[in-house]
């Protein structure tokens, strides 16, 4: 079995498992969020699900460990990967060979992880440790999560920093899930020369939803709101 | 009948051997035959360097007509050169322009060290055929070709498989130095026939244990292999080589 | 007075082999591992014979001079391989492929081993199938058979336009594991340097290191040469670049004997060549000739027009278009042999009929306009895409538009050294199998004869000959060579060679010597030879090979690489070759198979055949370098044909 892990598909294989739960989570999250287009109440109710949720609670670890593993998956594949090429070419032409997110994947993926970081600071911890005003929905106690989010996003100059900086994360995050969705399947094997082209668009398509799915709230607040 | 010519600068590395230091050099050629080859270029400019006493550019190229694989040059920044589904010596001048500045390069992969010049070693790849790439047949006792019927479509995606000629562009183009279209071609090819097929996940697993150790990089899917390979051999088989090697795991 | 003895079994000939493996002496398990066998060249033959032999139990050494065993030019073979599987049930028998490629071969063969090639050709198909050979078949999922040069019956197995290719990587696949089970040693980027003659007998060889530049000593119980063929000694031929005739031509100064060298065949269908610094000719398979039309105008004006570029072959309406091959063979038209089809097109090319735009005019058109009518696009880009794409790469025309141009060129050579029909040379223990040797194909080979000559040798014939000689050798114990002072006197010899050439220090690269000698030969040992010119020859190439000792340069140094030094010692000889193969051309007075000479043809052009006198293989001893090899004469019977002048008009 070590072998097996240790082997070059074993590793990828790794990153491929954990990275087909991070985009199961993304669809998750992205459903909680749209929640806050249907208003204040609307938006903390999800919250407060989410924040009582045992499943939800149970599997925030989990979420947590699959990030670390598919982070340290992806520098130790990358860190192997650049090894293999002592010597550089002095010039390298790929741009017909093969798509840019592909070849940037560590970057993409580094760039959305500095981006993570943020938005944990800003939202989760907060949430988690920090001290919010409460709100009565429907008779229930809960924190104002809505606030929290429209405040970060409306306050002045400050909050369309916050907005471009999120929605260029989500690009980030859109071109990682663009390479990302059929290489998972790739790594499985569950993929031929009829199932990529496929693949391919369902990805494209899942790696749209969730950039232009997570952009619409900063934008909803910066314009619409 | 004149035929069209064009000068052109070359920019080559040339390393006296494994253990030196390479540099690039420069120099130039006037009225190339845009008709003729890449490596025939090469060869009136080694033709010229020997006149003037000077080492010939040391490269690897045998047959010439793109089947052997001997031929590995990384071109302006491509294996094999600006153009699809051909080996370096299948590349012609026709695809320069006048004035134009060519850069050669060595395959660079950490797996096949230079030898001298443009030349590199590729026993690695000699290796990983051994620890599997074959049916465990011996001469003789076999039944008759036609005792087994295979379908025509596996026999096809087989042979689209087993065109690989072993020259090394897809690990030289991967930005991982990955070897993974090369295995994948053989274990392709081998599972996809019911000869092959009885040793199937031993081999994927020997093969696969080979090519890890001798250093290749770690596939991530980029498909520049599938592009630059000569014989246009699908990422389908790495799929194939991939869920080879899973179950092969899963089994044991 | 002659020494050769061919060993050819008694009994009918349809029992021969079957007598002869039934008496052979066999090596016994145990013994096979004290064994040491030297296998030189890793193609079809060398390394098919490489795996079967450790396999049965030896230990194998085996050399190639590429980086791999799977770069070996068997890989270019484009068409297929031959076996009188019969699967098409159009009557296809052994005795029907064997006097096909007898009567193919101008009748110039040994009987009982082209038989015994007929005989084993369906038990390679067998083999290929169970390595994972990923052959052509039918929806049914049965093997697909396609018909080519020379035979009325289909009987070609084939994987795409790249047989040779899947073949030989079936080959290397079996030496692959046998080198990884350590059966086999392999020396990659190895070159055989000469061959060592202990006792008189081969005890092995000396070779360098193409890397590092070592001369170093390999001890065996004997020697298999499958080095291929000669061709380029024509500098421009489908061959590989580094395609060398070195080993053959040190066992020849050794004393084996060379067969037929004159016997060279010139393929029809190759692209034409287009200027000086042409370094090699690229084949278009001869299943083109299959849904191929070959032609040139009918009217001289129009091939002029075309040869200044001021008409386009598709303008030539089809009433102006010579079909000459389906106009001068009817039964066989455009499939007629390849030795008939190249003299057919240098007939209309020097007639002026020719198409290319240079100074020589020589050009054929093969065209597939009408097969795509008749079948579609589709179809013939399933048979032949690969090949017209790598037409259309070479020439930057597309050949589903404008017919493609073809010409005539140096493809293979069906002589070599003389072999028994153990495949052993007159050197004891040293065997040849292959295009190396003579044996199978006469004056002339069929197309998709070549792979099945080279795995029948490879994989069925001399794993089991070789022990007839090997059983007598279990007595003698594997030595190290360092002990053996004909060893130390071969590498003193090699290394001396070799500074011998580094010190010329002229000012003319051995290609310039190569590119010269190919002229000579092209122009007077070609195609078409007359004794007037083969004289001429034979003090041309004397002259070239003075001057290349006088006038060579080699920079760089011996102990790395160096491919102007490998090149240098191939074109030495190269230089020597040439010359056996005028003196053997002129010796041979009557026009066979790839061998025509102009004195000796009928008021037709066709081959005139001289049976009452020439009926025999020529085997050349070398009697040392400034002297005239000696001519010796293997008379060939035919016990079960029917000795006939080929004819390929009427069926």
């Amino acid at each position: 079995m070590s072998n097996f892990i240790n082997s070059s598909i074993g590793k990828k294989l790794i990153m491929s498992i954990s990275g087909l739960f991070l985009i199961m989570f993304l669809l998750v999250h992205l459903t909680a969020n749209l929640f806050l287009l249907g208003g204040s109440d609307a938006f903390n109710l999800s919250a407060h699900f989410m924040d009582t949720n045992p499943l939800i609670q149970i599997m925030q670890p989990v979420l947590a460990l699959g990030f670390f593993i598919h982070i340290l998956y992806g520098i130790i594949i990358e860190l192997q990967n650049r090894a293999s090429r002592p010597v550089n070419y002095a010039k390298v032409n790929q741009k017909d060979a093969s798509t840019w997110a592909s070849r940037n994947m560590i970057w993409l993926g580094l760039f959305v992880f500095a981006f993570l970081v943020t938005h944990i600071i800003n939202f989760f911890w907060v949430l988690k440790f920090g001290e919010l005003e409460t709100v009565f929905v429907d008779g229930e106690q809960m924190e104002n999560s809505y606030a929290l989010v429209s405040g970060l996003f409306m306050n002045g100059t400050t909050g369309i920093i916050y907005s471009v900086a999120y929605i260029i994360g989500f690009i980030a995050l859109g071109l990682h899930l663009h390479h990302a969705f059929w290489s998972a399947f790739q790594t499985i094997g569950w993929s031929n020369i009829k199932w990529r082209k496929r693949l391919t668009i369902i990805g494209d398509i899942y790696a749209i939803i969730i950039a232009v799915g997570f952009s619409i709230i900063p934008i909803y607040f910066l314009f619409i709101n | 009948m004149a035929h069209k010519t064009i000068n052109i600068k070359l920019k080559v590395w040339r390393q006296k051997d494994a253990k030196s230091k390479g540099a690039f050099e420069t120099y130039e050629l006037k009225n190339i035959s845009v008709d003729s080859s890449f490596l025939e270029m090469l060869d009136v400019l080694n033709e010229k360097l020997v006149s003037e006493n000077k080492e010939p550019i040391a490269y690897d190229h045998d047959c010439r007509e793109g089947i052997c694989g001997m031929c590995s040059l990384f071109i302006n920044g491509r294996a094999h050169g600006p153009d699809d589904l051909i080996t370096t010596c299948q590349l012609h001048m026709r695809k320069f322009s006048d004035g134009e500045t060519i850069v050669i390069e060595p395959w660079r992969v950490g797996s096949f060290p230079v030898i001298k010049d443009l030349m590199v070693d590729r026993t690695a790849y000699e290796k990983i055929m051994q620890a599997g790439g074959f049916v465990s047949v011996s001469t003789g006792g076999v039944p008759d070709a036609n005792a087994i019927p295979i379908p025509k479509e596996d026999a096809d995606e087989a042979m689209d498989a087993a065109a690989c000629i072993g020259c090394g562009a897809c690990v030289a183009t991967c930005k991982n130095s990955s070897a993974m279209l090369f295995v994948a071609a053989k274990v392709s090819q081998l599972a996809l026939l019911p000869q092959g097929k009885v040793e199937a996940s031993r081999r994927a697993k020997n093969m696969i244990a080979k090519m890890d150790e001798l250093g290749f990089g770690n596939c991530s899917n980029t498909g520049a292999c599938e592009m630059e390979c000569p014989k246009g051999i699908s990422l389908a088989h790495i799929a194939r080589l991939n869920r080879e090697f899973l179950t092969a795991n899963i089994k044991s | 007075m002659t020494k050769l003895d061919s060993k050819v079994p008694k009994g009918k000939l349809k029992d021969k082999w079957s007598n002869y493996k039934a008496h052979q002496n066999l090596v016994n398990p145990a013994n096979k591992r004290k064994i040491d066998v030297i296998v030189v060249g890793t193609g079809l033959a060398g390394g098919a014979a490489a795996a079967s032999l450790a396999e049965m139990g030896f230990k194998v050494k085996a050399f190639c001079y590429q980086d791999s065993p799977r770069r070996a030019h068997s890989i270019a073979a484009q068409g297929g391989i031959n076996a009188a599987k019969n699967y098409p049930n159009d009557g296809d028998t052994i005795y029907r492929l064997f006097y096909d490629t007898i009567k193919g071969g101008d009748y110039r063969s040994r009987e009982a081993n082209v038989y015994r090639l007929a005989e084993v050709s369906n038990a390679i198909i067998d083999q290929a199938v169970a390595q994972g050979v990923p052959f052509a078949r039918e929806y049914s999922g049965y093997l697909d058979n396609r018909s080519f040069g020379g035979a009325l019956v289909s009987r070609t197995f084939y994987a795409r336009g790249q047989t040779g290719q899947q073949l030989l990587l079936g080959a290397y696949s079996a030496l692959s594991r046998q080198i990884g089970l350590g059966n086999v040693e392999m020396h990659n980027r190895t070159e055989l340097m000469d061959i060592v003659i202990v006792d008189g007998k081969a005890r092995g060889i000396v070779t360098r290191n193409l890397i590092t530049g070592e001369i170093k000593s390999h001890f065996g119980h004997a020697v298999v040469l499958a080095t291929g063929g000669y061709g380029n000694v024509f500098y421009l031929s489908t061959n590989a670049m580094g395609s060398n005739g070195s080993a053959v031509w040190k066992a020849y100064k050794r004393g084996a004997f060379f067969a037929n060298p004159a016997f060279v065949q010139i393929h029809p269908t190759c692209i034409p060549r287009h200027g000086e610094f042409q370094s090699k000719l690229t084949l278009m398979s001869e299943s083109l000739r299959n849904d191929g039309r070959i032609w040139v105008p009918k009217k001289k004006e129009d091939a002029e027009a075309i040869r200044a570029g001021k008409m386009r072959p598709e303008d030539i309406p089809d009433e102006d278009r010579d079909f000459y091959l389906e106009r001068r063979y009817p039964a066989f038209g455009n499939l007629v042999p390849r030795d008939v089809a190249s003299r057919a097109a240098k007939e209309r090319t020097d007639n002026g009929f020719g198409i290319e735009k240079n100074e020589s005019g020589e050009g054929v058109y093969l065209d597939f306009k009408y097969a795509i009518e008749r079948l579609g696009k589709d179809v013939i880009e399933a048979r032949y895409g690969n090949l017209f794409q790598m037409y259309e790469k070479i020439t930057d025309e597309n050949p589903y538009e404008t017919p493609m141009r073809i010409y005539p060129t140096i493809h293979y050579t069906m002589g070599g050294l003389w072999v028994d029909y153990e495949l052993q040379s007159t050197i004891p223990g040293l065997f040849v199998t292959g295009e190396a040797n003579f044996s199978d194909h006469g004056a002339n080979r069929l197309g998709a004869s070549a792979l099945m000559q080279g795995l029948a040798d490879g994989y069925f014939v001399l794993p089991y000959t070789i022990q007839n000689y090997l059983a007598y050798e279990i007595t003698n114990p594997r030595k190290n060579p360092a002990e053996l002072e004909e060893f130390k006197k071969a590498e003193e010899g090699v290394k001396s060679q070799i500074n011998r050439l580094m010190s010329v220090k002229g000012n003319k690269s051995a290609d310039y010597y190569h590119r010269e000698l190919g002229k000579i030969l092209w122009d007077k040992v070609g195609m078409a030879r007359n004794e007037k010119g083969l004289k001429e020859a034979i003090e041309e190439i004397k002259a070239l090979r003075k001057e290349f000792w006088e006038n060579l340069h080699i920079p760089g140094n011996t102990n790395t690489v160096n491919p102007e030094l490998e090149k240098a010692n191939r074109v030495a000889d190269f230089l020597e070759l040439g010359e056996l193969m005028a003196y053997d051309a002129l010796s041979r007075n009557e026009s066979c198979g790839g061998h025509f000479r102009e004195e000796y043809a009928t008021e037709e052009g066709e081959a005139m055949r001289r049976d009452d006198e020439y009926m025999y293989v020529a085997a050349w001893e070398y009697k040392g370098d400034d002297k005239e090899p000696e001519l010796h004469k293997e008379p060939l019977e035919y016990e079960e044909i029917e000795v006939k002048t080929r004819n390929y008009k009427t069926a």
